[in-house]
């Protein structure tokens, strides 16, 4: 690990006036410190947000549920006002990685982290949820940008996520067996502004499978959802699956996803 | 090199020292502290052997900074039990024979400790899919399920 100057600031304008040059947050650390480790990732100065109390904390209402970033997986996993007001989000939650990084690995730190096979992105994008920053609110649409890139400028500190509740919504996840992380991950749900598919896994970022939304908008079934074939040819392929094998997994998980919301 | 101090209590003990702010929990818990019962696996955040308690929570030791667990109480393998008395989780790995080489043992009962706390009585399914985190190279998962199993009073 190069070295580096390790602030933990206690409230959000501290951290926020700690942030500047290549300064990087740390949050749970469970793909940070990893990185970290092994040089592929450093910074001059490490910010943990650990002691800000404020980024932490869930927040239900009847139109949406409220997450704050430095909320960790177990936490959303184990929610029970979560799990009423967004089963499939619980359930997402308590998929990721294993126990052990769920009890340490944050919602915040997921998102700014957009690794390629995360599950949170799948919910984030497939609920159409907003990223509240400390200075502006991103859509998930806009978010994700690219492998391991998001629309966070410099120093921007992704503070809460909000999920709008949706009529009915499921995740399914084809998993790495040793990492845990998504080969293909699928979220479907319906929404009020129709019905979102999300994919993550399958492409250097989480992405919307617009085909199998508008065959899930004429009829809402499993093998409306199943019968879309996807493109191979910009689907990602390595030692665990090939491109061909990602485009059919994201169809067949779409379809489950589908009788899973029932 | 700059230090930082670190203040934290390790199976009941009162620490406090200064630490490269590099040093994993880990390295703290190990190499500085001398506890070893705590086990380095892969390194990599995929075999769970390092896996401890920080604030009563399941976490891997490679996988966070020492800093990370200022202020916080630490229980590794060699706080569990009470005197010459056994952890039950320690007492049903033993009566169970749930290890073989006994390289992951340390870190497969903190993580089933973690287990039954969410879920008291679990299925032998969730018991397999709970322990998912901790990866046992001589394959002993049979005798760790039914030791999991024992201390759940199944």
């Amino acid at each position: 690990m190069y070295t580096f100057d390790y602030q933990r600031p206690a409230t959000r304008a501290q951290a926020i006036a700690a942030a500047g040059g290549d300064a990087k947050y740390l949050a749970g650390g469970q793909s940070l410190v990893q990185a970290m480790k092994l040089r592929l990732a450093a910074a001059p100065v490490l910010i943990d947000l650990s002691r800000v109390a404020d980024l932490r904390g869930i927040s239900v209402s009847a139109a949406d549920v409220t997450i704050g970033a430095m909320t960790r997986h177990a936490e959303v996993a184990h929610s029970a006002p979560v799990r009423a007001a967004i089963p499939g989000l619980a359930d997402l939650a308590e998929g990721i990685g294993d126990q052990m990084v769920r009890n340490q690995g944050t919602l915040g730190g997921s998102l700014a982290n957009a690794d390629p096979a995360a599950c949170y992105p799948a919910a984030v994008v497939g609920l159409g949820a907003t990223i509240r920053t400390d200075r502006r609110s991103i859509a998930a649409d806009d978010f994700f940008t690219g492998l391991y890139e998001t629309a966070l400028e410099p120093g921007e500190l992704i503070v809460s996520v909000a999920f709008p509740r949706p009529a009915r919504c499921a995740y399914i996840k084809f998993k790495h067996p040793a990492s845990r992380f998504a080969i293909v991950g699928v979220f479907v749900a319906q929404t009020a502004g129709g019905v979102r598919v999300a994919v993550t896994g399958a492409k250097s970022r989480v992405f919307r499978a617009t085909a199998i939304e508008a065959a899930l908008t004429r009829e809402f079934s499993a093998a409306a959802a199943a019968a879309v074939e996807l493109p191979a040819d910009d689907m990602a392929s390595d030692m665990h699956a090939g491109a061909a094998y990602r485009a059919a997994l994201v169809s067949v998980l779409a379809s489950r996803a589908v009788t899973k919301t029932a | 090199m700059t230090t930082e101090s670190i203040s934290l209590t390790v199976n009941g003990q009162p620490r406090r020292m200064d630490i490269d702010p590099r040093t994993l929990l880990v390295q703290l818990i190990r190499d500085h502290l001398g506890l070893t019962g705590t086990h380095v696996g892969c390194d990599t955040a995929q075999c769970g052997a390092c896996t401890v308690h920080v604030d009563g929570r399941a976490v891997k030791s490679c996988s966070i900074l020492a800093l990370q667990a200022d202020g916080t109480e630490v229980t590794t393998i060699e706080g569990l039990a009470t005197g010459d008395e056994l952890h039950p989780m320690q007492q049903a790995f033993r009566d169970c024979h749930g290890l073989q080489c006994g390289y992951c043992t340390p870190g497969m009962v903190m993580s089933a400790i973690e287990l039954l706390k969410h879920n008291p009585q679990p299925s032998e399914q969730q018991i397999r899919e709970g322990l998912e985190g901790n990866i046992c190279r001589c394959t002993g998962y049979q005798n760790i399920v039914k030791a999991v199993q024992q201390a759940a009073g199944a």
